[in-house]
């Protein structure tokens, strides 16, 4: 059951190796010379592309996971229990990246665990995102683990934790309503330095809601991509029900995103932002809510009701691009938006590189594990147990 | 009954992890700071951009020298901001009537922004009114950076692995120790454009200058209200704050004020999320069932439907074949009557004959 029986040298695996190279090049940088030599950051933009990205984005494209979980074990749809597993990995792995990439940014990444177990400083919401993705990558491993214990044949270990699935479920979703609206919560302490249109004391619900279609999105951008090297790891039950999973996650993401656009215009009307629509950051704002939130919910729906899969596939890659837009322009587009130009902020080329070789890091352990686990097929001894 | 103890358990180290000190920060209880707090009132009607203050506090805190020395006054052409290896800066704008000069360094919050967002409790607003911070428990996320609305920390971005955050600590250390009696900045004035002494003093000087010299000050001490109040204090002459760079829109609400109502929300989500969610599979799991059953019932009704038709269907055949029988039997018994009538008409006969052929022979 493996795909290692062909030549290692797939221009994939070159590139792959070139990016790793670049990536541990940069990691002896940023711990031997710090991060004033690596990154663009500054002492008035101390986040940038590695919190904007790496975490807001990678937080917000995991949240399949929940998404996905939640459909089939909570809301008893169970016709898409074969996208669970897929969804669960890529949400381990985002979420296993996120903390990766964490310790390239702070200062002191030994001391990561401070905050939880030395002295929480339990008033910020940082404590709580850091609790919860800490929370949440543990409950992500256990939820994935049935998958490795299959591949491993530890039978006896797997049916246990396999009997946990409803309560990581739960706890699951809570973790992610959690985390995922405080990540948007960090910047209500911001009301001075993000642009009017983008703050709000909505933040966390905007967050959370826009990541429901950026879970359901990615779930069906990845089953897209993943459909044809790993086409024969499918089996049968997962082919036949890969479509209607589009289907039935095109129809999610359409009403999630027609919600999140109206969160997005109660945002503004609550503290009566519309005269900023006329400057040139509400055509930027108009340019994300119109050409990434209405637009996509309304393809969703035309794809879903005619059934065309093809343009659903192209709607979800709109969707996932239109939540990092969002993402990047809460962090660092229309952050600091009041400073000239000459001190605002741009990436540097090594940041933008870092973040890829966190993506390939990602993108190389999901090869291997899709490769080898029961991940798009049951396993045979496991048939019709769930 | 495992499960459910699995989950109460669940539910509350959840509550315990995210409530925390938290119900305190949201509260109906207002700060008004500690009452013998000390601050700083900086007139900038008496500043004159000598940057002395700047040599004093890189004296007194130890800071590294400086690329160009203090008494460089060409530094002041371009506007700067305090970094981490210099505390407070002076800086020059261009006034209605002249130069004009402004000091930045912490301004020391009442509900500082740094101090609310760090998330392992690294900074510390002290009773004397300074916030200082504590490097041995810092992580470097640079949150208080991001969350200071006065652009204050500074980071070495050119330490890899022990960064510190570094910012003005209104010389807390050393008056706490008896080195100096007041910050280095204010020492080293030669103006008297720095005072430094009780925060709710300060106010009264203040109010007292501009009574004392009409026209001469803005009616604004800058830092009384703003973003819950600092114990840093500005005065400004009659071009105003924003002249003097400092900004105009920043609120009166502290940080924790402001993010006091999402953080009020998050034990909710832990609280109603596990029985909303619960609540969702057990009906799912009830609607299942109950499906299930109705389908069971229905495939009962229709056996048992089947069966009676078969019944009595066979029934009827048991009838007809009863009655078949019956009129065999009859039939048979009938010809057998008939059989025995026509042999014994037959008998007759033969014997009348017999008779009649006696008779005809006597």
């Amino acid at each position: 059951m493996t795909t290692e029986n062909k030549s290692l040298m797939t221009p994939v695996n070159i590139i792959t190796g070139i990016i790793l190279a670049i990536g541990l090049v940069i990691t002896v940088l940023r711990f031997t010379k710090g991060l004033g030599t690596v990154t663009n950051l500054d002492q008035n933009n101390p986040w940038g592309v590695w919190i904007g990205f790496d975490l807001l984005c990678g937080v917000a494209l995991a949240a399949g996971g929940y998404t996905t979980s939640s459909a089939c074990y909570l809301f008893g749809m169970k016709k898409y229990h074969s996208a669970v597993r897929p969804a669960i990995l890529t949400a381990f792995l985002g979420y296993a990246l996120v903390v990766f990439a964490l310790h390239f940014d702070v200062g002191r990444p030994y001391r990561l665990v401070y905050p939880i177990f030395l002295q929480p400083g339990t008033t910020s919401l940082l404590y709580e995102v850091g609790l919860c993705v800490f929370l949440y990558v543990t409950v992500l491993a256990i939820e994935f683990s049935p998958a490795a214990l299959e591949w491993l044949g530890m039978k006896k270990l797997r049916n246990t934790v396999h009997k946990l699935t409803l309560a990581l479920t739960i706890f699951g979703v809570v973790l992610s309503t959690l985390h995922q609206s405080s990540l948007g919560a960090l910047y209500i302490a911001v009301p001075s330095k993000l642009h009017p249109l983008w703050y709000s004391p909505y933040l966390a619900v905007l967050f959370f809601v826009s990541s429901i279609p950026a879970g359901l999105s990615m779930v069906i951008f990845e089953g897209t991509l993943a459909h044809k090297p790993w086409h024969h790891m499918m089996d049968k039950t997962h082919l036949d029900e890969h479509e209607g999973v589009i289907l039935g996650f095109a129809r999610g993401a359409s009403i999630a995103l027609a919600a999140y656009f109206c969160v997005k215009l109660v945002a503004v009307a609550y503290d009566n932002n519309w005269h900023y629509l006329a400057t040139g950051w509400g055509a930027w704002w108009l340019v994300e809510v119109l050409g990434f939130v209405a637009l996509p919910s309304l393809l969703y729906a035309i794809g879903s009701r005619e059934k065309n899969i093809k343009l659903i596939k192209w709607t979800a890659a709109l969707t996932v691009v239109g939540i990092i837009l969002n993402r990047f322009n809460v962090s660092m587009v229309a952050f600091n938006w009041q400073l000239p130009a000459d001190q605002r902020y741009f990436p540097s080329l090594m940041e933008i590189m870092l973040s890829i070789f966190v993506v390939t890091v990602g993108v190389t352990v999901y090869r291997f594990i899709v490769s080898r686990m029961p991940i798009f097929f049951e396993h045979p001894e496991y048939k019709d147990a769930h | 009954m495992k499960r459910r103890q699995f989950l109460g358990l669940l539910g509350a180290a959840g509550i315990t992890a995210t409530l925390g000190t938290t119900a305190q920060a949201a509260g109906g209880k207002s700060f008004d700071g500690y009452p013998d707090a000390k601050g700083v009132l900086f007139d900038a009607t008496r500043c004159i951009g000598c940057r002395k203050c700047e040599a004093g506090c890189n004296k007194v805190n130890k800071l590294p020298a400086p690329p160009k020395p203090f008494e460089d006054l060409a530094v002041l052409e371009k506007e700067r901001r305090t970094d981490e290896k210099t505390y407070t800066v002076v800086n020059k704008y261009q006034g209605k009537s002249g130069p004009l000069f402004r000091k930045i360094q912490c301004n020391h919050c009442m509900e500082p922004a740094c101090a609310s967002v760090c998330f392992v409790r690294a900074f510390t607003k002290n009773p004397d009114g300074s916030v200082t911070y504590d490097a041995d428990v810092c992580v470097g996320c640079r949150y208080c950076m991001v969350a200071c609305p006065f652009n204050v920390p500074a980071y070495e971005y050119d330490d890899p692995l022990t960064p510190r955050v570094m910012k003005c600590t209104m010389c807390h250390d050393q008056i706490q120790k008896g080195e100096i009696n007041a910050p280095g900045c204010v020492i080293s004035c030669p103006k008297e454009a720095l005072t430094y002494g009780k925060r709710d003093d300060l106010i009264e000087i203040a109010r007292e200058r501009m009574k004392k010299n009409p026209g001469r000050y803005v009616k604004h001490i800058y830092g009384e209200k703003e973003m819950g109040g600092t114990n840093w204090l500005y005065m400004a002459g009659t071009d105003g704050f924003s002249a003097l760079g400092m900004r105009e829109d920043l609120g009166t609400k502290s940080v924790p004020e402001i993010s006091a109502g999402p953080l009020s929300v998050v034990p909710m989500v832990a609280a109603l999320w596990p029985a909303l969610l619960g609540g969702v599979w057990a009906m799912n799991k009830r609607k299942e069932k109950v499906a299930e059953e109705e389908q069971k019932a229905a495939v009962k009704a229709a056996k048992a439907a089947t069966k009676a038709e078969g019944e009595a269907k066979l029934a009827k055949a048991m009838e007809s074949a009863e009655r078949d029988k019956v009129q065999a039997v009859e039939r048979e018994v009938k010809r057998a009557l008939e059989e025995a009538e026509a042999a014994r008409k037959e008998a007759e006969a033969a014997k009348t004959e017999t008779a009649d052929k006696d008779g005809e022979g006597a």
